[in-house]
């Protein structure tokens, strides 16, 4: 019914946090280990939620739960509608949001640890050398 | 069928970025993205529907393949009209100069 305004309301969200760590990174915000800035991994984050959200509101025009005309959800439009429209927000919209940010969460978290790895074993130059 | 046919898009989508890499000149891995944006999203109401109403997991007709088909449409459109404004290649620039 609605369950991609979850998803498009976190993306708003991250969106907006993204904007004010690349504002202040702009006063030098230090990349990690893996040479990334927390606005870039949350750019990827915004991608994946903003693609999702459009690619789902595109699913919800072609099935009439969507329309051009105020109130925009069919759903709105007949009060026995409204509890379970946001029942499905909710459950659905929420499992959404949760599993796009955990999968994201991963792959960061792998990515770290993988960076983390390669430079504990890079053996260390020895001071001086040897004849 | 839509959620096959966006999983496929975005295993297409990734190879090619992958073997495109490091660079992402052509902004592959926004499309990318988008299509597991997408893929996850369905999977999660794919799977919760099935769980509670029952009934098949894929939904295969001509109505859910010509869905699959829009959605792959508006993932490359948006891609696409992002592709031109960035204009990696300078051609729009060229052009625009005669």
């Amino acid at each position: 019914m609605a369950c991609f305004l979850v998803p498009a309301g976190e993306a708003i969200v991250t969106t907006i946090a993204q904007k004010v760590m690349e504002k202040k990174a702009r006063g030098g915000e230090a990349p990690n280990i893996m040479g990334l800035k927390w606005s870039r991994r949350l750019s990827w984050l915004n991608k994946l939620l903003w693609g999702g959200s459009l690619l789902l509101a595109l699913e919800h025009v072609w099935h009439g739960e969507v329309v051009p005309w105020p109130p925009f959800l069919t759903a709105m439009e007949n009060p026995a509608d409204v509890a379970p429209m946001l029942h499905e927000m909710v459950t659905i919209g929420s499992a959404m949001a949760v599993a796009i940010t955990a999968i994201w969460a991963i792959a960061i978290a792998i990515m770290e640890f993988r960076a983390k790895s390669k430079l504990e074993i890079q053996p260390i130059p020895a001071s001086g050398g040897n004849k | 069928m839509w959620l096959i046919m966006t999983a496929l898009a975005a295993i297409i989508t990734t190879v090619i970025w992958y073997a495109k890499s490091p660079g992402d000149k052509y902004k592959l891995g926004l499309l990318s993205s988008m299509f597991w944006g997408g893929t996850i999203m369905w999977l999660v109401d794919h799977v919760m529907a099935y769980l509670t109403e029952g009934g098949e997991f894929f939904e295969v007709n001509l109505d859910a393949t010509m869905l699959g088909l829009s959605v792959i449409i508006l993932a490359l459109c948006v891609w696409i009209i992002v592709l031109l404004v960035s204009d990696p290649k300078g051609v729009l620039k060229r052009a625009s100069k005669g």
